[in-house]
Parts: C-alpha cells; structure tokens; sequence
C-alpha cells in the first residue's frame, strides 16, 4: 500500500533538487526550470493530501498555484528577453549592475 | 485487493525512479534545450502521479497548460536568444558543495518534518465517488472559492499587461 508518507517523500526529494538545482545554475532560464521544478513538487504534495483526507481542497490549491505559476513564467520569461535586448547575456553572474 | 495494490506499487515506484531521474537531467544538463525537455517529462510524470492520485481533471490541466503551453514558451524563448549555452564567467566553484550541502540539509528536514507529523490522520471529509470529477472542482470554484478564483483572472490580466509593456520595443525614439 502506497501512502501518504511515501508521496511526500518524493515531493520533498523534488523539491530539494529543484533548490539545488537553482542555487547551482548561473543561466537564468534554467534558474525558471528550477522554480518550476519546486512549484510542482509542491502540487504533488497538495494532490496527495487531497486524495488521502479525502478533501478537493488540496486539488483547488494546485489550480492556483498553476495560475500564478503560469503568470510568473510569462512575466519571468518577458523580463529575460529585455534583459537579453541590453546586456546579451542570461548569466546570472554578469547581471550584477545593482551592485553597490 | 492484493492485486491492485502491487499494481499501485510498481506504478509509484517506477513513475518515482522517472520524476527523480527527469528532475535530475533538469538540473545537471549543460543545454538549455535538453534541460527544458527533461522537464517537460518531469511534468508528464506528475501528472500520470496525479492519475494515479483520482485527480484527473488536474491531470489534464498540468498536461494542456504546464507541459503544454508553458514549456512551448520556454521553450521558443531560449531558442529566441540562442541562450542554450551560457558564455561568461564560469561562476563561483565553492558554490557548488555548499548547495549540495545545503540541499541535502533541507531534504532530511522536510523528510524530518513530515515524518514527525501524525501521518495516519483520518480522512477529514466524505469524498465524493471520483474525488476529482471536474463538476465537483468546477463548483467548489465558483462557490465557496468563487473570490480567489475571481482574483485570478485580475492577475492573469494584470501579468498579461505588463508581459505586453515589457516587451514593447523602446528603439525608436522611446
């Protein structure tokens, strides 16, 4: 019997490489990936505790989260490509103009 | 009974060994492209754990906007800048053990935590026959959640239009 326990064991071990994965990369598109990679983690483990309670809420959770997912990703997406129109580049490190 | 059970877990155990190995390939690939297609099996995958979870209107929804529409944008937007491969500075190399460190750090507490807590809780509500029939989510979100669900499209509105200013193109004269 697959439980609960085991699909938040999983969801947590996305997560992690996800985090990982976003402290790791320097390209910016693939820091989004990352983020996306934890969003969905998260939803897994809202799916999970939905089926085993037996509540839909879990369920509408992971709807929202789709929707502000999906906005982030355009805005995010939107902000690269200006980004990229100014400074050629998506590397995280060379985008240090803020810097005192 | 027994039947299905092994059943179920074979279908976790496999589809699990696919999302840790997709989401892995996502993170350790050096190609933008690749990456991206990792994680478009990445999100398949969670969405066949979502069928396996009786939500399969959710399901469908992860496959249509996630896997879909929003991996195409990625997708078309890294192909656009032809920033497969990021030049530049190479980074800070002490980096890297310290967010392996770290990562693990955060994995064993998140496990720490959720096995702490009471895991065998009772089921809180009497689940309709398919628990994620669209009807049921349809009504719950224009009923109980009908104003977070309105909320939502102000933000898809509001993220639509600044997608549009961002993009515009100052060159000339602006």
């Amino acid at each position: 019997m697959v439980t609960l326990a085991h699909y938040l064991a999983l969801s947590a071990l996305l997560f992690g490489i996800g985090a990982v994965g976003f402290l790791v990369r320097r390209n910016a598109l693939i820091l989004f990936m990352c983020v996306e990679l934890m969003l969905n983690a998260a939803g897994l483990a809202f799916v999970a505790a939905s089926r085993y309670r037996g509540l839909l809420e879990g369920q509408l959770a992971v709807f929202f989260v789709l929707v502000v997912a999906a906005a982030e990703v355009a805005v995010g997406l939107a902000l690269m490509v200006a980004i990229f129109r100014t400074k050629q580049t998506t590397n995280v490190d060379d985008l240090s103009s803020l810097r005192g | 009974m027994e039947g299905t059970s092994v059943g179920e877990w074979i279908a976790f155990l496999v589809l699990a060994a696919v999302a840790i190995a997709t989401a892995l390939g996502t993170v350790a690939v050096r190609n933008a492209v690749h990456s991206a297609l990792f994680l478009v099996l990445n999100l398949l995958t969670v969405a066949a754990f979502y069928l396996l979870l009786n939500a399969p209107f959710v399901a469908m929804v992860q496959i249509a906007v996630y896997a879909g529409a929003v991996m195409v944008l990625f997708l078309f937007v890294i192909m656009m800048l032809g920033a497969e491969r990021v030049s530049g500075a190479p980074g800070m190399r002490w980096q890297i053990p310290l967010a392996l460190a770290w990562g693990g750090i955060l994995i064993g507490g998140i496990l720490f935590a959720f096995l702490q807590a009471p895991m065998e809780l009772p089921p809180a509500g009497s689940p309709p026959a398919p628990l994620g029939d669209p009807a049921a989510i349809g009504g719950r979100l224009l009923t109980t959640h009908a104003l977070p669900f309105e909320v939502t499209s102000v933000l898809l509105l509001i993220a639509m239009v600044g997608v549009v200013v961002l993009a515009r193109h100052h060159g000339s004269g602006g």
